[in-house]
């Protein structure tokens, strides 16, 4: 009898996904079983699958049992790989088809009001994720996965990132805290991931690390696109050194601040109108605006109280913040009504704009409103206004024409 | 072709003379030794001759003072006449927590009888403890639906006759065109009188309303109600006529409330789900199938109650309401009615206990049987009145055809309810998930059909909206919406791109169940699965 590796999750409630066990044995030809709940319709699929991998990463002497409960290939296959790796320490990697739609990437400045954190080793939740609409998907390696499962969850996290279609979602992974983190971005960085989650930031060096390993990654693989970065804040350390975290490379956007964490650390409790987080959150926010990144909030845990999302979303707003996590596809929707511009927003930067328009088409130097000048960064942030406006469906697109008929 | 009565044809073949019929299904025209009519097309088989009719009886021979209880049911069933070769009918108002089946059946083992055929308008996980007389020879079949367990038991080619799968409307169809019939009903009765006179809205199980016993009060030979709750005559009101009743017995509890009414119909959580059912809402919103005065039935699973949620919040915002909804009812609708969303329940089944509670209190809320609502043979019925209907499937093909009763791997799960009888509503919408687990839901042709392409309209899906190409004022409605509306084709592709494509079940060469069509035409056949 030879060692028994086993990798997913099987038993009741276990849904798409599967678990594998691998043992070691004398015979040279592989032993395949195969119990899946789609044997009908897929098991010769699920078999041949299994064949390949087994081929292209040369592995033999193997018994191996498969207790599937309807995963999809992605997840047999992330499952078999990590089995294989933990018994043969193999580097040699089984990846699946690229979607071509997957090879999309993020502008630096692009809306980020909500990010849907998945577990990264729950297939299931991940399936259908990008038909809720959230601005980001993340991955989740850290919080949401237990020790024992850290390793075959970076297989499942890198097979998601490459066949699952999140429908132009921005692509996010959190990885573990650094230095642990760092073995993760191998399984990341080359799978046109569009952003990384820094848990539990404490320094700049932390994200100098991340930032130069990712350098190092891509230049091996050969690929050059944007990998953007989101330090989260999540202890009093980390609260002092906000400011010189936010600026500890060009590839950070934004910053975000993980409350369950950094109360905890305070010796406090989380409460609903956030008094004990109110120095941490305007840190932040203060930090972020001043290095010229996105200040993020923490997720709201509460996933049945609609409403006090609702407050949640408002005053985080009022404190600066332009997003905010999510846990549960529930609360996008409410999250992005809370931050989506209110209508004085709007009409006031409808004006702007339009006074801009007419001081461009007269030449003018400077633009301005009645008696007020109006500066170059309210003039941008107002055409941001409008942008965010119409694309949420909140403004018509053709704004200018009833505006104009008012006149 | 006539459809001829239920011959007791013990000897004769299960299933012979395999044709093609109109959807190009083979199916038999010989079941159990009976002549069956082959499905025509929609509308196209119209049956001749008149309905069947109960025997004539006198009042001389029932006792004048009205009392009709005798001491035990199997004292009933003997004076029935309980023979082999029977058919028994029940109806299933009573839902998992029904204890009446199995007891008739016990008797009948005791009593040695053979070859019974039960009839129950459908069955469910607790009647699996049928098996052994499925096994035994005491039961040679079962008439109706068969869920779960007897599914199994059916596709595996284990049970002696063939079955018969029907809707609830068929099944009204079915007696009263003479095709089955009832030899003895049995009827449980949360209420009676010794009359005879019962109902379902009052008692420990109270069930709401017994409409699926309608046909088999009227036409069987004999009927036997059971009761729990004997009440001095009248029983008010009385759903059943104790003038159809030939004896009523009395026992200590005929059912188990809790799961009578689940008492836990509560919308989806599932995000996915409640997507689907926001989709499905706005569709019928923008295709302008909402209106002050319409009309919809949406069944009990999670996403239709959430749908109804939708449109109650529509119909409120918009200071509308409805006209009436159909039921099965449940505190959804109950609170819709409540808040004058909605002018009438007309009620075909209670989910829960407010459901039970505003059928006893409120006269909007009407009870209401497969013969007023469904049967195909009659002047009319209200299915085809309703605005939308909101259904499921377990597949759906590229032509729109959907499957109800089996699963992809050919084994017979479910009854086929009303859904083919609410098929003829004005505008049929299937919300389902494109996949399950990793089963497309969206095939190239479906592994039973249940109900023809041309009368199911929409297709919701999480990744898209497919609108049969046959409403075209639907998709000249729906030109420029925001909604994802793509075709079938496309949302078949992408399940199978996520899933890979499925291969078909293998199926051995042996008929075990029949489907019927609402007008009693065989639509497709059930193949035994090859283990």
């Amino acid at each position: 009898m030879g060692s028994v590796y086993t990798s997913g999750n099987k038993g009741k409630g276990i849904r798409s996904d599967c678990f594998i066990t691998l043992e070691k044995t004398r015979t040279k030809t592989p032993e395949i079983l195969v119990e899946s709940k789609v044997q009908v319709m897929y098991g010769k699929d699920i078999r041949k699958l299994i064949d390949r991998i087994l081929t292209a990463l040369k592995i033999d002497h193997v018994k191996i049992h498969v207790e599937d409960s309807g995963a999809l290939p992605f997840v047999i296959a992330a499952r078999l790989e990590s089995v294989i790796r933990m018994a043969f320490g193999t580097k040699k990697e089984f990846l699946p088809d690229l979607l071509p739609q997957n090879k999309y990437h993020t502008a630096r400045e692009r809306n980020r009001f909500s990010r849907l954190y998945l577990p990264g080793n729950t297939p299931n939740l991940m399936i259908n994720a990008g038909i809720h609409k959230p601005d980001g998907i993340i991955l989740d390696l850290e919080d949401a996965v237990a020790p024992d499962k850290k390793f075959e969850a970076r297989f499942i996290v890198r097979n998601a990132l490459r066949t699952l279609d999140f429908y132009g979602a921005e692509r996010m992974v959190r990885i573990n805290q650094v230095p642990m983190g760092l073995d993760d971005l191998e399984f990341i960085v080359p799978h046109y991931i569009n952003l990384i989650l820094i848990p539990k930031c404490e320094h700049a060096d932390q994200v100098i690390q991340v930032s130069k390993k990712i350098d190092t990654l891509q230049k091996t693989a050969k690929v050059n696109y944007s990998i953007w970065l989101m330090p989260i804040i999540e202890s009093a350390l980390g609260v002092m050194n906000a400011y010189p975290i936010a600026l500890a490379s060009d590839k950070v956007v934004a910053m975000a601040i993980g409350l369950e964490d950094y109360t905890a650390d305070l010796g406090t409790r989380r409460t609903p109108d956030g008094t004990e987080s109110f120095f941490a959150r305007s840190m932040v926010v203060n930090a972020a605006r001043a290095a010229g990144i996105q200040p993020i909030d923490s997720v709201f845990s509460d996933v049945n109280d609609m409403e006090g999302l609702k407050q949640n979303v408002i005053r985080s707003k009022a404190l600066g913040f332009d997003g905010m996590g999510c846990i549960h596809p529930r609360q996008i929707k409410v999250i992005h009504e809370g931050f989506a511009p209110e209508a004085p927003e709007i009409e006031k930067a409808g004006k702007i704009v339009l006074a801009y328009e007419n001081a461009i088409s007269k030449g003018l130097g400077v633009v301005a409103l009645g008696s007020k000048m109006i500066d170059a960064p309210v003039v941008k942030r107002a055409l941001k206004t409008i942008d965010l406006a119409v694309s949420m469906g909140i403004l018509n697109a053709n704004w200018k024409e009833s505006e104009n008929e008012k006149k | 072709m006539q459809i001829g009565r239920n011959q007791k044809m013990r000897k004769s073949k299960k299933f012979d003379q395999l044709v093609k019929n109109a959807a190009g299904r083979i199916v038999p025209t010989i079941v159990n030794g009976q002549q069956m009519v082959p499905y025509m097309g929609i509308g196209k088989y119209k049956p001749t001759g008149r309905k069947a009719a109960p025997m004539i009886s006198s009042c001389a021979d029932y006792p004048p003072d009205g009392n009709k209880v005798v001491p035990s049911l199997k004292e009933a069933l003997i004076r029935c006449g309980l023979n082999d070769g029977m058919t028994i009918s029940t109806h299933h108002h009573f839902r998992n927590g029904d204890l009446l089946a199995n007891q008739i059946f016990d008797i009948a083992k005791e009593l040695g009888v053979k070859n019974l055929v039960w009839f129950p308008s459908a069955s469910f996980p607790c009647h699996e403890y049928l098996i052994k007389y499925l096994e035994d020879g005491t039961i040679n079949r079962i008439e109706g639906s068969m869920n779960g367990p007897l599914g199994k038991f059916t596709s595996e080619g284990k049970m002696k006759g063939l079955g018969v799968l029907r809707s609830h409307g068929g099944r009204y169809q079915a007696v009263q065109d003479g095709e089955v019939h009832i030899d003895i009903a049995v009827i449980a009765a949360p209420t009676a009188d010794a009359f005879g006179n019962a109902n379902g809205v009052h008692g420990t199980a109270a069930c709401g309303l017994l409409g699926f016993a309608l046909a088999d009060s009227q036409y069987a030979d004999k009927v036997v109600v059971v009761t729990d709750n004997l009440v001095p005559f009248p029983c008010i009101p009385w759903q059943i006529h104790g003038n159809y009743v030939d004896y009523t017995v009395v026992i200590d509890k005929i059912g188990i409330p809790e799961k009578i009414v689940s008492g836990t119909t509560e919308i989806t959580k599932s995000p996915d789900r409640l997507y689907i059912a926001e989709l499905t809402a706005r569709f019928c919103d923008e295709a302008g199938l909402i209106y002050d005065g319409f009309s919809f039935q949406a069944g009990a699973g999670g996403t239709a109650l959430s749908i109804g949620i939708y449109f109650a919040d529509i119909l409120r915002d918009r200071k509308w309401k409805a006209r009436f909804a159909r039921g099965g009812s449940n505190k959804y609708l109950v609170s819709m009615l409540e808040e004058g969303l909605t002018d009438y329940i007309l009620d075909g089944q209670t989910f829960d206990l407010d459901g039970v509670r505003s059928m006893r209190d409120y006269p909007n809320h009407v009870n209401t049987s497969p013969f007023t609502s469904y049967n195909y043979h009659g002047k009319g019925n209200f299915a085809s009145l309703v605005d939308i209907a909101i259904l499921g499937a377990t597949e759906v093909d590229v032509h729109f055809n959907a499957n109800v009763v089996t699963h992809s791997d050919g084994y017979l799960l479910h009854g086929i309810g009303g859904w083919q009888n609410c098929l003829f509503s004005k505008c049929t919408i299937l919300p389902v998930p494109l996949f399950r687990d990793r089963l497309p839901v969206l095939r190239d042709e479906v592994t039973t059909l249940c109900g023809p392409g041309e009368l199911i309209d929409v297709i919701v899906t999480e990744r898209g909206i497919a609108i049969n190409p046959l409403r075209k004022d639907l998709i000249a409605k729906m030109k420029g919406s925001s909604l994802p509306i793509k075709t079938i084709r496309q949302l078949k592709k992408e399940a199978e791109d996520i899933c890979g494509k499925p291969d078909n079940p293998g199926f051995l060469d042996e008929v075990v169940a029949i489907v019927k069509w609402v007008d009693g035409t065989v639509l497709d056949a059930i193949w035994r699965v090859d283990k």
